[in-house]
């Protein structure tokens, strides 16, 4: 830890490194905390191997900065090996809450809950203001051909899965100007104080696309963390839809949003066979990953109720 | 019919269930409190499953049956194939019930 302390200093240029604490380890990339000068910054640097580039990641957030977009600042960033790690990006700390439950249940975020759907629909317009040529090797993505190779290969069928992969084809949304989307924008990946949103946190998944495809995964229902409200848990589709229109100046057809939610679902279910896969192959053993195999089916029964009386 | 003496399997399951939810959820807090939660939740799944899964295993046979289907591979390549196109809301509703049986094992609250 001294080591990095020091070569932290350097790439901050701060005098003096204090405080540095490992918050987490996740299987692909750490997040450190630290003082520098007394200023309190955020290190977040990658594991040897990963496929994602974090320098694309430190565009994003250098972008929606200058685009208004609440996040931290990007103070320093590398996709050079050096002592501070394989890559790294260094960001100002800000402080909040990001543990979905919590912020659903706890009552100091009472007052941010009823403002969080507004403040979401207005950062989402403003973080598809960005153009997306100012961030080169942002790659366009195709979901739906994506999720389903994902699906081929994880080698498990799935009969709802294709009755929904079928309704998605048939129902494909008209094409959009490509887009910046945030591609994981909901509780866990956001800041929140008592004020609500601080700040939009893991641009890792950002890509070109649809922006509805921001809106229908913040209503996924894994993401309303057991609450009834569609929205993140916190509001009505509605709240969001409003919010969104007045700060974008575009009108947002509900049906689209639903087909973005739609895909979301399956997105997740898909996910959930990947992390029971990363127990059952080894790479990472766990009864926790091992037992969100079988969350699988709540996304079937999802689907269906999603999907009725729209078949 | 299987030799075995008594507790069956699934009372071996419960017991060992049972003493995480008395003994360690009581003395740890925190992450290891997290993940003695999640070993709970899972041995009552399997719990669940050794009760319901021989009469879900025939009822799953007789709807893939009906479907003239051999398994839940050969009836996920005949949907994605559209060689069931002519009878999808018959699909639908046999593949929701199938959904709904995995749910009752993994997790019943979920249906409420």
């Amino acid at each position: 830890m001294d080591e990095l302390s020091s070569a932290l200093a350097e790439v901050v240029g701060a005098r003096e490194v204090a405080e540095l604490a490992r918050l987490s380890g996740g299987a692909s990339r750490e997040t450190f905390r630290f003082l520098a000068d007394g200023r309190p910054l955020i290190l977040q640097r990658q594991r040897g191997g990963d496929i994602r580039d974090m320098g694309v990641e430190a565009d994003v957030v250098r972008a929606a900065f200058a685009a208004g977009v609440p996040v931290p600042e990007l103070v320093a960033s590398s996709n050079q090996p050096s002592a501070v790690g394989s890559a790294f990006m260094v960001l100002t700390a800000v402080e909040g809450e990001t543990i979905a439950r919590k912020i659903l249940r706890d009552d100091e975020f009472r007052t941010a809950r009823e403002l969080l759907p507004a403040q979401f629909g207005r950062a989402l317009a403003q973080l598809h203001t960005i153009d997306p040529a100012t961030v080169p090797g942002l790659a366009p993505q195709d979901q739906v051909r994506m999720y389903r190779q994902l699906l081929d290969t994880s080698g498990e069928p799935h009969p709802t899965f294709e009755l929904a992969f079928r309704w998605l084809e048939e129902h494909q949304p008209p094409p959009c100007p490509p887009t910046l989307v945030h591609g994981d924008f909901r509780l866990g990946n956001v800041m929140v104080g008592a004020d609500g949103l601080r700040a939009v946190l893991d641009w890792e998944l950002a890509h070109i696309g649809d922006p509805m495809e921001d809106l229908g995964w913040l209503c996924v229902k894994a993401w309303r963390f057991g609450s009834p409200k569609p929205v993140a848990g916190v509001g009505e589709y509605a709240q969001l839809i409003e919010a969104y229109e007045e700060a974008s100046g575009l009108t947002v057809d509900p049906e689209v949003v639903r087909w973005w939610e739609v895909l979301g679902t399956l997105k997740w279910g898909i996910m959930c066979i990947g992390q029971a896969n990363a127990h059952v192959s080894g790479v990472a053993r766990s009864h926790e990953l091992a037992a969100i195999g079988r969350r699988v089916c709540e996304n079937e029964h999802d689907l269906f109720l999603a999907l009725e009386g729209r078949w | 019919m299987n030799p075995h003496d008594m507790p069956s399997a699934e009372q071996l399951v419960e017991a060992v269930r049972e003493w995480l939810e008395r003994d360690v959820m009581t003395s740890t807090s925190g992450r290891l409190q997290f993940h003695a939660r999640v070993a709970v939740n899972v041995l009552a799944m399997v719990e669940r499953e050794l009760q319901v899964g021989p009469t879900q295993a025939a009822v799953h046979r007789d709807r893939l049956e009906q479907l003239g289907c051999a398994d839940e591979r050969d009836l996920a390549r005949r949907i994605r194939d559209g060689e069931l196109d002519d009878r999808l809301p018959e699909v639908r509703e046999l593949v929701w019930a199938t959904a709904k049986d995995k749910l009752t094992v993994a997790n019943p609250k979920y249906l409420d």
